[in-house]
């Protein structure tokens, strides 16, 4: 008898999500990362508030997009050392649908806790308190599809010896229309414009990539594997 | 049941699988033996479906393993080189995930098989501070929980102490005796009843 797909898909996320809490440091790092460049930009550009809102959009969505290639780095790459994936891709199950879930709780554990947290970050740049709610949700969406495009390119450098020069080449043009609409958004939002033909921008893209991503990733880990 | 047909398989541009054929019935065991470099993993990687021969092909009860392929892997197990287990975690929790992607799985089998291979009084330890051997000992209760049909087995008495590797020819000869199927690749024969082993000699 199998596993039915929830179980699996549960038993994924839950072992990543043990394997985290036990190795908290893996989390924490690109996290850290967005913070220290949003914060140090307020140092270095100009103290002034009008023309630090002004830069805000921009700075807060490349950082976002820096830490998620960083993070991107631990998402395959220790299961393909260590013969999970060989595992998983010779389980019986459908290995997009694992793939899927250890991508979704790969966001949970980076893109959601960056997203909470930027309104920090966002403070010392000038952003005001009423923009906070659609940078949040923004950063939400777009980080949720930067980590499924970026699925694809994780399966991709697999086999490469030095895949993390790679894995950011291959990622940073699928992820630039993310990072236009996602600052767009919030520039919309900090001059108070309507944000939503931004944010359905961004929706669209994420469903594009919960749908399609996890079977382009599932083909490029095959192809890792050999 | 198992049936390999004159596989052909390129690495880059060495040739390792030069023709490869044979067939295993079930309650057989075919034994791989061959210098390193034979090609002993590439043909256990190419049966399990990971690498994907430029000529011929397998078959599974008669029908292309790669066709099937869903099918044919719930009733494989594969013990490759890599343990396949998180350091991190324990060999309890490492087998409770992996076993229970394929199948649902109760504690007190997990218990069981860990027991027949002698790992149950380390399974609570986290994995990377057991030693090889120890970790092997976790896989192969692995193997045993998958409830597979056909086992692949690579080097399965690698890091093994002499008890150890008696353990392997015993479970083996058990799952051979439920009229399971072993392909193995060994450096040191395993001492299983002849008449249900073929001995296959890899030469690249």
């Amino acid at each position: 008898m199998k596993s039915d797909e929830y179980t699996v898909a549960w038993l994924v996320a839950r072992r990543d999500l043990r394997l985290a809490f036990r190795k908290p440091s893996q989390l924490i790092q690109p996290l850290m990362f967005f913070m220290i460049v949003a914060t140090l930009f307020p140092l270095t550009l100009t103290p002034e508030l009008s023309r630090l809102r002004d830069a805000a959009p921009g700075v807060l969505w490349v950082g976002a997009l820096l830490s998620s290639l960083l993070a991107l780095e631990f998402l395959f790459r220790e299961d393909a050392q260590d013969g999970t994936l060989e595992q998983f891709a010779l389980s019986g199950q459908s290995l997009t649908w694992m793939l899927f879930a250890k991508t979704c709780t790969h966001w949970l554990l980076t893109g959601v806790p960056l997203a909470i947290s930027a309104p920090l970050a966002a403070g010392a740049l000038g952003v005001p308190l009423s923009a906070m709610p659609a940078l949040v949700a923004a950063l939400l969406l777009g980080s949720f599809a930067m980590s499924l495009t970026g699925s694809i390119s994780a399966g991709l450098t697999l086999g490469a010896r030095r895949g993390g020069v790679l894995l950011s080449l291959l990622t940073l043009p699928l992820a630039v229309p993310i990072l236009v609409f996602g600052a767009n958004a919030t520039q919309r939002a900090i001059t108070g414009d309507d944000i939503a033909p931004p944010m359905y921008m961004l929706g669209a893209i994420a469903v594009l990539g919960a749908t399609l991503a996890p079977l382009a990733a599932a083909a490029a880990v095959r192809i890792g594997l050999e | 049941m198992l049936t390999v047909q004159a596989l052909h398989l390129w690495r880059g541009d060495r040739h390792v699988l030069r023709g490869v054929s044979f067939t295993l019935d079930a309650g057989n065991c075919a034994l791989l033996t061959g210098r390193n470099g034979a090609g002993k993993t590439t043909l256990l990687r190419a049966i399990a479906g990971l690498l994907e021969p430029e000529e011929g092909q397998v078959l599974w009860r008669g029908e292309p393993a790669r066709k099937t392929r869903d099918t044919f892997h719930t009733q494989l197990a594969y013990l490759g080189h890599e343990p396949a287990l998180k350091g991190d975690l324990t060999g309890r929790e490492n087998l409770r995930y992996s076993v229970g992607i394929r199948r649902p799985v109760i504690a007190a089998e997990i218990d069981a098989a860990l027991t027949r291979t002698g790992a149950v009084e380390f399974a609570d330890r986290q994995v990377r501070t057991l030693s090889a051997g120890q970790r092997r000992r976790i896989a192969l209760a692995g193997v045993l929980l998958a409830n597979a049909t056909l086992w692949l087995l690579d080097e399965p008495t690698t890091n093994l102490d002499a008890n150890g590797q008696q353990l392997v020819a015993e479970i083996a000869a058990e799952h051979l005796a439920r009229q399971g199927l072993i392909v193995a690749a060994v450096h040191h024969s395993l001492p299983l009843p002849p008449d249900q082993v073929v001995d296959i000699e890899l030469a690249a």
